[in-house]
């Protein structure tokens, strides 16, 4: 973490945003990307061995795609998503498992990134933001955020979006109280609930038949 | 987070040597859900976390009239939700996960992990100790006391036990079994632990033991439920909670147990408040004497006297729900 820290300063100094910087990251890591074919079996931890505390081969398979890092076992799923692989939709706000600002699918089930390390999410199919999106199209449920104002400063809304997205693949036909309660693991600081509702009802309409990509 | 060794066993032994093996301090790690905020925070700082997600002899559900529930260590509240012995058989159990509701938490969270979970004090989880200590003292008495204890609370230990699933699981007589050196069973009555010193286990567990499941007896036609107090409908844990398990004859209640959550260090059985039902038929007037009888002993601290009534109401309201079916 240390490194990391002054490898960003160096960076700063030379002008460098941190943004930029993440994103040589993304691509240095990217260079160990595999194909989709040779997701199956991505490895678990080998059973009774200890790892770590140092960095150790870490492989992780996320919206299809195969990422082999070198992290220590403390690294949570949400820090290696954002600060290793730039896929950093899902956001970091409380970092303690209340908020669901971080929410991804795991073997399609939500869970928050910033709950699980990344070490444990070995072997396990993720599903972040990023990959609901299908080319240019927008996912159905993101459409329906979009129709019913479901976002007012956005901070949250990647979070909502997967959470909600789960749950219409789990009540493909929800009640308003349905949603109204299978909602309970996000919050919105700027009360869009009633947007977000109306948005999933909506969804869960466009949605039949499960969403194709969690 | 302070770094650590991890390991991920495939069986139980496994686990437990890997668990006795490193000086450091080893905590067995479940849906993380606590664990990793708590690590976070620096109020646990193990050397090495001993994964259970791939013992695949801790996970599953099995039920029998005979025999009972049996719940493996590393059930997750949505197994426990989503199954159909559990919701057909002991609804009690259902309506205390049930106000777990974050879906994401139910997709982790296990019910070995919900009865171990650390306590949510606010000094404690600031790094005051167990015990909320400064300069030797302890800072919630005169401090802001609103979610601490209303029973069990002389001191040292103010906070409550935060879990949902212990009440009625205690009330439904459940019996926890342990695997270390060896295997035993301990009843979840005797499991929870008021500690004196801010380094004591909580839990009547010897080092290196994990929980390898938890028994519930059969229902035999006990009327059952779970009243929750809570602010908050999600993301919070209630202010004060009521189990109550009766076995009836006709409208008369021949036994009952009743177990208060979130009103002290453990999870708290009400003897006075089974007494006053036993024997009596059963009515809202007995219901309500039944509440006023579990918060008769009650101490409140100065910024909690409101749990004392939220405890009394709870109560009432969980026999009106397991009597008479009542929202
Ligand atoms: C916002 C929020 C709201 C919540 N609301 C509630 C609520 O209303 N009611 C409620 O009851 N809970 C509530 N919880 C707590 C949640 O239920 C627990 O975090 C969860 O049950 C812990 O399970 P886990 O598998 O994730 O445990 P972990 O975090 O992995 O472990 C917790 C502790 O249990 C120990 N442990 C786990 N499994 C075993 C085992 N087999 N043997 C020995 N020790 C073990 C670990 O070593 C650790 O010390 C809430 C949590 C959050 C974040």
């Amino acid at each position: 973490m240390r490194r990391k820290k002054d490898q960003r300063r160096e960076l700063a100094k030379e002008g460098l945003s941190r943004r930029a910087f993440l994103q040589g990251a993304g691509a240095a890591v990217s260079g160990g990307l595999l194909t989709a074919e040779m997701a199956q079996g991505a490895p678990k931890a080998e059973s009774g061995k200890v790892v770590g505390p140092g960095t150790t081969p870490i492989t992780l398979k996320i919206n299809g795609k195969i990422h082999k890092l070198n992290l220590e076992p403390r690294v949570t799923l949400l820090d290696a998503l954002r600060d290793r692989l730039d896929l950093t939709g899902a956001k970091k706000v409380c970092d303690r498992g209340v908020c669901g600002s971080c929410t991804v699918i795991m073997d399609g089930k939500p869970v928050y990134a910033c709950n699980v390390l990344a070490i444990e999410a070995q072997g396990h199919d993720l599903t972040t933001i990023e990959g609901l999106r299908k080319g240019g199209e927008l996912h159905p449920m993101m459409a329906a955020f979009v129709n019913h104002d479901a976002q007012q400063c956005g901070f949250c809304t990647p979070g909502f979006v997967v959470a909600c997205t789960a749950f219409v693949n789990k009540h493909p036909d929800p009640t308003l109280e349905d949603v109204e309660k299978g909602l309970g693991g996000n919050l919105c600081r700027c009360g869009t609930y009633a947007g977000v509702r109306q948005a999933v009802l909506e969804a869960a309409k466009t949605m039949k038949g499960g969403s194709p990509n969690a | 987070m302070q770094t650590f060794e991890y390991a991920s066993p495939t069986s139980v032994k496994e686990a437990v040597q890997l668990l006795a093996s490193t000086s450091g301090g080893a905590e067995p790690f479940a849906g993380g859900t606590d664990l990793i905020s708590a690590m976070k925070d620096g109020i646990v700082t193990p050397a090495r976390l001993v994964s259970l997600q791939h013992v695949k002899e801790l996970r599953g559900i099995k039920f029998s009239s005979d025999s009972g529930l049996s719940l493996g260590a590393m059930v997750t509240f949505e197994e426990l939700l989503d199954n159909a012995d559990v919701k057909q058989n002991y609804p009690a159990l259902v309506q205390a996960a049930d106000g777990v509701s974050s879906p994401q938490i139910r997709s982790l969270g296990t019910v070995a992990g919900d009865l171990c979970q650390r306590p949510r004090c606010w000094y404690y989880r600031a790094g005051f100790g167990l015990l909320a200590t400064y300069n030797g003292k302890s800072l919630v008495p005169d401090g802001d006391n609103r979610y601490h204890a209303i029973l069990g609370n002389s001191g040292p230990a103010y906070f409550v036990n935060p879990s949902s699933l212990a009440p009625i699981l205690i009330a439904l007589g459940a019996t926890v079994r342990v695997e270390g050196e060896g295997q035993r069973e301990v009843k979840l009555e005797q499991f929870f632990v008021t500690p004196t010193n801010d380094n004591q286990n909580l839990f009547a567990l010897k080092p290196h033991e994990v929980v390898t499941e938890i028994q519930v007896p059969p229902p035999n036609d006990a009327k059952m439920a779970v009243y929750e107090v809570r602010q908050k409908t999600a993301l919070d844990w209630p202010l004060a909670a009521a189990a109550v398990v009766l076995k009836m004859d006709g409208d008369t209640v021949k036994s009952a147990r009743v177990v208060l959550g979130h009103v002290a260090p453990v999870p708290w059985p009400a003897p006075e408040a089974e007494q006053a039902l036993a024997g009596k038929t059963f009515s809202e007037d007995v219901a309500d004497e039944a509440g006023k009888a579990a918060v008769a002993k009650a101490t409140p601290l100065s910024k909690n006297g409101y749990k004392v009534q939220l405890t009394r109401v709870a109560v009432k309201r969980a026999l009106l729900r397991a009597v008479k079916g009542e929202a």
